[in-house]
């Protein structure tokens, strides 16, 4: 689902300057902190219930045209690319072939990414959680 | 035809307008833009205008939109993503109300046409290029550059990463359209099946009573997926602005 590690979201709401003692006031953030990690982490569980009445019957159906549209993007853009170059260059029909297949590649990556099963290694980029959403 | 599922995605010029050679006629899909527009606009200036601190039901329908967009983009791009909310707002909204009005009979479904959502997309993408270059520079580009992939392969991944990247636009709009137009081809080829049942005699109207329950299944399922095909719009939206903010790879 979209985001599973938020971003922290406190920066607007902190205490006055006036309020009590430096400590007290940090306290208030961190604990204010806390509780937004809190419900952060239980939010997208919700937001799974929310988006749970598509799984009918059309919901393989969405599935479809939502994998097939990733898919045929992806091909039709490696072969416009393709198609584009040996104009370009002239270098028919070298371009086009290698481009589709270029293309191909892009689409099954398009389709893992959407099912959420490439992951997107290194620890600084975990950012889209799972993948995209549906 | 009144019969052909095809007949209500035709577009018709209310006032013919050239200039220079080229055609800018105010078609019946330029007046539901309006329309989309307009109501959209008027509902949520109408709903808001009164601001009691205890909503009314039309109020906080409007602060619910409001809501759920901000967390969507908050969500998926961070608080420096809500720079682009009004962006994001603004597609869900005309997205959202044009896929509803589109579900009123005789009324033309501005999102049923490919050039309009890809219109919408284009929109998005070149909100992330431009943004993207003009805040990170040349390093936006390492976003096609995964991290932890051997060198020798390197120049291999970057033309799939950039395709990729390039296929964003298409299936963006082609998911839209495709949901609508098929939706609405469906509703009008169940809803055929029961004139032309309905005429063959008292056998007939027995027999569309079937076609007559799946119209009305269908309907509801219609409504479902225009609200779906909306916010999906607007995730996807979100998600490659966040590719713009932090192109972290």
């Amino acid at each position: 689902m979209a985001g599973s590690n938020r971003p922290d979201q406190t920066g607007d709401e902190k205490p006055g300057a006036a309020a009590g003692s430096p400590n007290r006031e940090q306290d208030l953030v961190r604990r204010s902190r806390e509780l937004d990690a809190a419900l952060a982490a239980r939010k997208p569980a919700r937001d799974e219930t929310e988006s749970k009445p598509a799984t009918g019957g059309m919901a393989g159906f969405g599935q479809a045209l939502k994998l097939s549209s990733e898919f045929i993007a992806g091909i039709a853009v490696g072969a416009g690319l393709g198609w584009l170059i040996d104009r370009v260059a002239g270098t028919s029909p070298w371009g086009l072939i290698i481009f589709l297949l270029l293309g191909f590649a892009a689409g099954v990556l398009n389709v893992l990414r959407s099912v959420g099963m490439v992951a997107e290694g290194g620890p600084g980029k975990a950012r889209n959680g799972a993948g995209r959403p549906d | 035809m009144a019969n052909d599922p095809i007949h209500q995605f035709q577009i018709s010029k209310l006032i013919p307008i050239e200039i220079g050679g080229l055609d800018f006629s105010f078609t019946n899909s330029s007046l539901f833009m309006v329309a989309t527009v307009a109501t959209a606009g008027a509902f949520l200036y109408l709903t808001t205008s009164s601001r009691g601190l205890v909503p009314s039901r039309l109020q906080s329908v409007s602060e619910m939109s409001y809501e759920f967009v901000a967390n969507m983009l908050r969500d998926a791009a961070g608080t420096h993503g809500m720079k682009f909310f009004p962006l994001v707002f603004s597609l869900f909204m005309f997205v959202l109300v044009a896929n509803l009005l589109g579900m009123f009979p005789y009324f033309f479904t501005v999102t049923s046409h490919i050039i309009v959502t890809f219109a919408l997309s284009m929109l998005v993408m070149g909100t992330v290029v431009i943004y993207g270059f003009w805040k990170h520079g040349l390093k936006f580009l390492g976003l096609f550059v995964p991290e932890g992939v051997p060198a020798i392969l390197v120049p291999l991944v970057v033309l799939i990463e950039v395709i990729s990247f390039l296929s964003r636009p298409i299936s963006l709009s082609v998911r839209l359209f495709a949901n609508m137009l098929a939706g609405h081809i469906t509703l009008k080829v169940f809803a055929g099946f029961v004139v032309s049942l309905g005429s063959l005699g008292a056998l007939g109207i027995g027999g569309a009573i079937l076609p007559l329950l799946m119209t009305i299944a269908l309907t509801g399922l219609e409504f479902l997926v225009s609200f779906l095909q909306a916010y999906v719009f607007a995730v996807l939206t979100c998600m490659y602005l966040n590719d713009a903010l932090h192109p972290s790879h």
